[in-house]
């Protein structure tokens, strides 16, 4: 059994070491906001924190994450009530919205680290997730956004 | 124009036994009372239907509104754009409206092509008048109610935001939900001026934004329930190829995995979760029986083409004496194009989740085309369409993709759920999603263009070379006199071509078993790159600016030149660029709008930055003026990926591409900054999803050559065409 810390949730699961968080978030907690997209790192679309880092869980065995803290797209916020939850709403963002929790958990590392991004840091924070609705510029615009209401005290 | 394609899809339809019947919708209909009992039963939620006027919404005691979509919400803002329409007439409180996809039914087969359908950039406009009198039909019941419970007359009540007001007295929508049920429909109820519209024209946010930045939205990926299990298919390498006998000895020695069994398309290994199911496949040995006229290779598919090309084809468009005036120009264009495969690659990989009880079947999936799905589905059960459930879920992206005659990845999920007996959700690894075909075809384009002593062309010789997509798919209905109108749009229908006196467009369909599809803007995709490069090469021939050039040519396209004029407008073209910048322009219409880009890049060290695409459309009236910017953007960074990046080789007919390392899609940190500027214009409504992937790679291309004088005419780019003089 491995133990994992899910959106502070204690688990214990029956997986092969090997097996990649993805889909022990998925197939097995039942957390299916991580998307699956490419299975080999490409496209972001299964970013989550491992104690605060963004990671590919497509990629990281769950060994990885044992007694870590993981952190999915359903802990972002409970309520829509992080910053850039506010943001993307404000900027109408999403199209299909496949990729969109992994955008938000990228964009959520660099928020945190960088209150102040530039459009170049923003394109080297995000150049990892790949959306084909092609929400850049509006993932770019909200992204810029969020870091205001940040700076404002969360205020839209 | 994409009309064309829609008249014939239409047509088919209508001679085809395969979606027969219900062409004629009626508004009132009792499988709307059907629907709307189901989501009224067990009435302990308030939110429940009490009162269904009609199969497009329903009211609950407390205010809710539900409304049901006839199209599906794949990311191009169906989920919010047709409540939109039945706001404005219902005068409900937007924040109470809840969304759902309808199940497969008569009344929500698409106004114009007789199916339901989410497709051909056609929502909007299909749907404008059916749903805002849906909810037109809503208020005048509920209005009635209010009347007689007050004791007024109609007339004197007023509705806002969910309430019927009379005077100082005002009632809300639920609590008249049951006394409005009992009315009797009421007869032409009339619409509202646009005056008085809230939401259209101006535009609303997106009503499934919050499930989409939460978590909790369920995609087709996302559909779980106990006993559930994860099927891979294992498909022949070779396009075509059958099963020959498979060893699964090692799979099934992978813990988790619980059955391996041949379905058509292969062998399924099936496990508890994806992981074992992934294991499973990769541990599964399969001799595959593959004949050898089946395996094909891009290269030599390409010298096929050239060899038919130039032989004589079907007739596309004819005027005047080509072969007579060729001779004479004093000098001529002479073009081959080569515009290759391309998957549409949508983020969601393809999933069905199939659970058969008894002679019952139920199926969740994302789906441009649920009736499609359901009677494909049916007919390998042996059950009739009623037996089979359709849940459609969010769609991951569609594309076209989400919605093949065969129903492909529907029907091979149906296929694993009876052979294996279990409830089994079928799962696309990317790499089966890369190299499993429906394809936009590859086309090559062989053009001959005579110019006079005056660089005028006089005569235009136009060849245009590859797969139907309609032939060999219930859609063959479509293909008249040997034209399928999805290879040719663009081309022979094209304004340019009408002005050149002698012409002949000949199309050639060769058949191969490289499975092809629609794929966002179809024939648009490679016939606008095809007409505005060389239009754009005619300008220069005639030593004329490509803007003013084209808008001689435009003079009888009003919208066109709407289009055209308001791109360059706000682009600033003619006006001076920093040295290295160059521009490049391109104007087409499809799915009845209109779209012009100015592009704006450079080139350093031999790679391409494309700075910035200035945009501009004529949609006729924009019901969501900025859901109509974000098809915009999301087409432009469609059509440049592709110009880029987008290509499907064949070698010993296997794909060579597997995954998005070499299948790539644009990113953040190489998109241009994108303005969308829609023309204000009162004509005929048009579509926005795919209208704006065609004009960017022919003006991108265009700007390259103002900045290398080389044309290209293969795409994706290559270096080589980037070195030049820039």
């Amino acid at each position: 059994m491995i133990k994992l810390q899910v959106n502070s949730k204690s688990y214990s699961v029956d997986a092969s070491p090997q097996m990649p968080l993805l889909w022990v978030l998925r197939d097995m907690l039942g957390l299916t906001g991580t998307k699956f997209g490419c299975g080999m790192a490409q496209c972001g679309a299964c970013t989550v924190h491992l104690n605060g880092e963004a990671v590919r869980s497509c990629v990281t065995p769950v060994a990885r994450a044992a007694n870590q803290q993981v952190t999915t797209i359903e802990g972002l916020s409970t309520d829509l009530t992080h910053p850039l939850q506010k943001a993307w709403l404000a900027e109408d963002v999403l199209q299909c919205g496949y990729c969109q929790s992994g955008q938000l958990m990228s964009a959520a590392v660099l928020l945190r680290e960088n209150p102040n991004p530039t459009d170049d840091d923003i394109d080297k924070a995000m150049s990892g997730n790949i959306c084909r609705c092609g929400t850049y510029p509006r993932v770019r615009k909200a992204i810029h956004l969020a870091a205001q209401m940040q700076k404002e005290g969360g205020k839209l | 124009m994409s009309t064309t394609f829609d008249m014939n899809r239409r047509k088919f339809l209508r001679t085809t036994t395969v979606f027969a019947g219900g062409l004629l919708i009626p508004f009132m209909v009792p499988a709307s009372a059907r629907r709307m009992a189901k989501l009224g039963t067990g009435a302990v939620d308030d939110s429940a239907v009490v009162f269904a006027p009609n199969a497009y919404l329903g009211i609950g005691r407390d205010n809710t509104v539900h409304i049901i979509l006839a199209h599906v919400e794949m990311g191009q803002g169906a989920w919010t754009t047709l409540p939109m329409l039945i706001a404005d007439e219902l005068d409900c409180d937007w924040k109470k409206i809840r969304v759902e996809h309808a199940p497969p039914d008569v009344p929500y087969f698409h106004t114009a092509f007789g199916l339901q359908i989410t497709g051909g950039s056609s929502t909007t406009w299909s749907e404008f008048d059916r749903y805002r009198q849906a909810g037109a039909t809503a208020r005048a019941l509920l209005v009635t109610a209010a009347a007689q419970r007050l004791g007024v007359a109609p007339e004197t009540c007023s509705t806002a935001d969910g309430y019927v007001i009379a005077g100082d007295k005002k009632l809300s929508y639920g609590e008249l939900a049951d006394a409005a049920a009992k009315q009797p429909p009421p007869a032409n109820v009339p619409l509202k001026p646009a005056s008085e519209w809230k939401y259209i024209g101006k535009g609303a946010k997106r009503l499934d934004t919050p499930e989409k930045i939460n978590g909790q939205a369920k995609f087709g990926m996302d559909v779980q329930f106990p006993g559930l299990l994860t099927a891979l298919v294992l498909r022949s390498p070779v396009f075509g190829g059958k099963v020959k006998s498979f060893d699964a000895s090692k799979t099934k020695m992978i813990p988790g995995v619980r059955q391996v069994v041949k379905v058509p398309s292969g062998v399924a290994v099936i496990a508890d979760h994806f992981w074992a199911a992934k294991q499973g496949r990769e541990a599964l040995k399969v001799e595959w029986d593959i004949d050898p006229a089946l395996v094909i290779d891009s290269k030599g598919m390409w010298d096929d083409y050239r060899k038919v090309a130039n032989t004589k084809g079907s007739v596309a468009a004819k005027a005047g004496d080509v072969a007579g005036t060729l001779p004479k120009a004093t000098s001529v264009i002479d073009a081959e194009y080569l515009l290759p495969y391309l998957a549409h690659a949508p983020m969601e990989p393809l999933n069905c989740t199939v659970k058969i009880t008894g002679d019952k079947c139920e199926i969740w999936t994302g789906t441009q085309w649920p009736g499609v799905e359901q009677n494909n589905a049916a007919k390998i059960l042996g059950f009739k369409p009623e037996q089979v459930t359709v849940n459609t879920v969010f769609l991951g992206g569609g594309f076209g993709r989400r919605a093949t005659g065969s129903s492909d990845f529907v029907t091979e999920a149906v296929e694993v759920a009876k052979a294996s007996g279990k409830a089994v959700k079928t799962v696309w690894t990317r790499e089966d999603d890369i190299r499993g075909g429906y394809y936009r075809p590859a086309f090559m384009h062989r053009v001959h263009i005579g110019l006079d002593a005056d660089k005028k062309p006089i005569a235009w010789q136009h060849s245009i070379v590859g797969q139907s997509i309609m032939a060999g798919t219930p859609f063959e209905g479509g293909v008249k006199d040997g034209i399928d109108p999805a290879s040719v749009e663009g081309v022979n229908d094209s304004p340019y071509m009408a002005v050149v006196p002698n012409h002949l467009v000949e199309l050639h369909s060769p058949k191969n078993k490289v499975p092809v599809l629609w794929w966002r803007s179809v024939g648009h995709t490679h016939t606008a790159f095809v007409m505005e490069t060389l239009i754009d090469e005619l300008a220069h021939a005639a030593g004329q600016d490509p803007v003013a050039y084209r808008r001689a040519l435009l003079q009888k396209h009003p919208r066109h030149l709407s289009a055209l004029n308001l791109a360059v407008e706000k682009s600033g073209w003619g006006t001076p660029l920093p040295a290295g910048r160059y521009r490049g322009v391109a104007v087409h219409e499809s799915f009845g709008s209109t779209v012009a880009q100015v592009a704006e890049i450079s080139i350093d060290k031999g790679t391409l930055h494309v700075h910035r695409i200035t945009c501009a459309i004529d949609c006729g009236l924009a019901v969501n003026p900025d859901g109509v910017a974000a098809q915009m953007e999301s087409g432009i960074i469609f059509g440049l990926t592709a110009l880029l990046y987008g290509e499907i080789t064949l070698e010993k007919g296997r794909v060579q591409q597997r995954n998005f390392h070499d299948y790539r899609i644009l990113r953040m940190h190489e998109t241009p900054v994108i303005s969308v500027h829609i023309a204000p214009s009162t004509e005929k409504m048009g579509g926005a999803g795919e209208p704006g992937v065609p004009p960017v790679a022919p003006a991108i291309v265009n700007a390259i050559f103002a900045a290398t004088g080389k044309r290209i005419r293969s795409l994706p780019i290559q270096p080589v065409d980037l070195a030049g003089n820039a």
